[in-house]
């Protein structure tokens, strides 16, 4: 693994009396694929929540490219290269497609994107992901799937180093999910590192070079798609004792 | 600033309402029409002002009167203290209630939807309260202003203050435009649709929302400072009045809240047609009239008059 993009360390999060995160120790290479797994309420968005910057961590910290970013907003994790997408996708319905990347172009990417650049960038984004052909419709009524591809969209826009993509497959058909992987697959390619939640176990496999397993809060295993299914926690985790 | 077409037909529009106002002033003497359009640019610029937090950014303010009333008194003082002339009272207000925005956003913007609401209505009562117990500018009892007799160039004060007041509407709704369609305005519209995913795209949620306040609450401002030379009578009943606050909602709204041009529509209409009513029908019947426009628009065009022309230009276009 090359110098790592993103060291997470021991980052815990309590709600109250409930431990959602208990001492996370994370990594993740620059170009990394990974895939981040575990049952439901393991604390797989409650780790990205802090990663992107929508919760702040009680302990621990959070160093990208070498920064401390634990205690930055959101909108300046967002400007030094970290993007998320929303599991429900959170569109700016006011909005036409294009003008949901201009936002992000406008603001994450600022100091990224040339000057009069960022309608031809934000069709550039809408091509890759295709959805050139929707540019000037209003993001209220697309269809479920495209909504997915806007959220994508619209993290991509933000021209990130790392992009947390929050179960952006859920709900949708088998070629619906293989489209969006192939938009995934082709991101990495252009050299961003990505995490990756997903329920799905096929894309999960299928799309990581390495398998992060959380299980109440708790990392259980780190290692590659082959080793985790083999691996007895993993198992007891998901099936029980 | 003449940079597209529909620049330049906006700035050619504004010159030649300015500059028919000023002649107004020379063909019409009846003071009438003047108190009447007055009201009505009054009425426009709060409703713009609200528009900025309100509309293009979607937290919705029941504080405006006290916004408009600190204005006025901000003039009110400053004129009893130093005698300034009215422009320097303008700026002097608008730099007052720009930072009242500030201040009231700091603290309130934390809060949400229907909490912010009250809380900028908790504040109104506050500031009420304390205007009611200011003694240097007549606390409850109010104060008299007394306006020069002669002014140059028109034939009264009243025709004076209703030029002012063009002027500074024209101002207010040229601010809103370029606002509306600035970085900063696409920014704010991301607030308005979605908070969290705003500050994920990059947008400083909180920093914008506070330019959103200040620029409300010194518009306001430029409302009032005014308003005590145009009535010449101030009393914290009228300064802080209910009425101002609800038409400065319920124009956007029924003009239309996401396009600049939703609250100037909403305001020459319903101005129009409450200045219409009290002269031909009743004083107290205006407040039933933008009541039920309210209830009118909220249930069968809840985007306003911008949103109707929208949808119908839509239709005609396929």
């Amino acid at each position: 693994m090359s110098a790592p993009i993103l060291k997470v360390s021991g980052v815990s999060k309590r709600f109250g009396g409930f431990t959602a995160l208990d001492g996370i120790d994370l990594e993740l290479g620059a170009n990394e694929r990974l895939g981040l797994i575990g049952p439901n309420g393991s604390g797989k968005t409650t780790l990205i929540n802090c990663i992107s910057g929508a919760l702040i961590n009680d302990t621990g910290s959070i160093v990208f490219e070498g920064e401390d970013i634990t205690r930055l907003p959101p909108h300046q994790r967002a400007a030094r290269g970290v993007a998320r997408s929303f599991q429900i996708p959170k569109p700016f319905r006011s909005m036409t497609v294009l003008e949901n990347l201009r936002v992000p172009l406008e603001y994450a990417a600022r100091g990224r994107t040339g000057r009069g650049k960022i309608n031809s960038d934000a069709m550039e984004v809408l091509e890759l992901i295709g959805l050139n052909n929707r540019a000037n419709e209003s993001s209220a009524g697309l269809t479920q799937v495209d909504m997915r591809k806007l959220e994508l969209a619209r993290a991509l826009a933000a021209k990130p180093k790392l992009l947390v993509s929050d179960e952006a497959m859920a709900g949708l058909s088998s070629a619906e999910v293989d489209e969006i992987l192939e938009i995934l697959l082709a991101l990495n390619a252009r050299g961003v590192a990505v995490i990756m939640i997903e329920h799905i176990m096929r894309a999960v496999m299928g799309f990581a070079q390495r398998l992060v397993v959380l299980d109440a809060g708790r990392k259980i295993a780190d290692g590659t798609p082959e080793d985790i299914i083999r691996n007895p926690d993993v198992e007891r985790a998901y099936l029980g004792e | 600033m003449l940079k597209t077409r529909a620049d330049k037909i906006f700035w050619a529009v504004l010159a030649a309402v300015f500059l028919g106002g000023l002649a107004l002033t020379e063909l019409v003497a009846n003071e009438y029409y003047y108190t009447a359009i007055y009201a009505i640019l009054q009425a426009t610029i709060m409703a713009v002002a609200w528009n900025i937090l309100g509309g293009f950014t979607g937290y919705v303010n029941f504080g405006s009167a006290a916004f408009f009333a600190i204005g006025a008194y901000t003039a009110v003082a400053l004129d009893k203290w130093l005698g300034l002339p009215l422009p320097f009272l303008i700026a002097a207000s608008a730099a007052v209630c720009g930072l009242m925005g500030l201040g009231v956003g700091y603290l309130t913007l934390r809060l949400k939807g229907v909490y912010f609401a009250i809380a900028t209505l908790a504040m109104a009562i506050v500031l009420e309260t304390f205007v009611t117990n200011w003694e240097y500018v007549g606390a409850a009892r109010g104060v008299y202003i007394l306006t020069p007799e002669k002014v140059p160039f028109f034939r009264s004060y009243i025709q004076l203050l209703f030029v002012v007041m063009l002027a500074l509407t024209l101002g207010s709704i040229a601010i809103s435009r370029a606002l509306n369609s600035s970085r900063i305005g696409r920014g704010l519209a991301a607030i308005r649709d979605d908070e969290v995913a705003a500050e994920c795209a990059g947008v400083p949620t909180l920093r914008l929302k506070l330019i959103s306040t200040t620029v409300m609450g010194a518009m306001m401002g430029v409302a009032g400072a005014p308003y005590p030379f145009f009535v010449t009578f101030v009393d914290p009943l009228s300064a802080f009045n209910l009425f101002v606050a609800v038409n400065a909602i319920a124009m956007p709204m029924i003009g239309g809240t996401a396009h600049w041009i939703g609250p100037v529509i909403g305001a020459l209409v319903i101005g129009g047609a409450q200045e219409a009513i009290t002269v031909t029908i009743s004083s107290e019947l205006n407040v039933l009239v933008v009541g039920l426009m309210l209830v009118l628009f909220i249930t069968l065009a809840p985007q306003g008059i911008v949103g109707l022309v929208q949808k119908w230009m839509k239709r005609r276009k396929r």
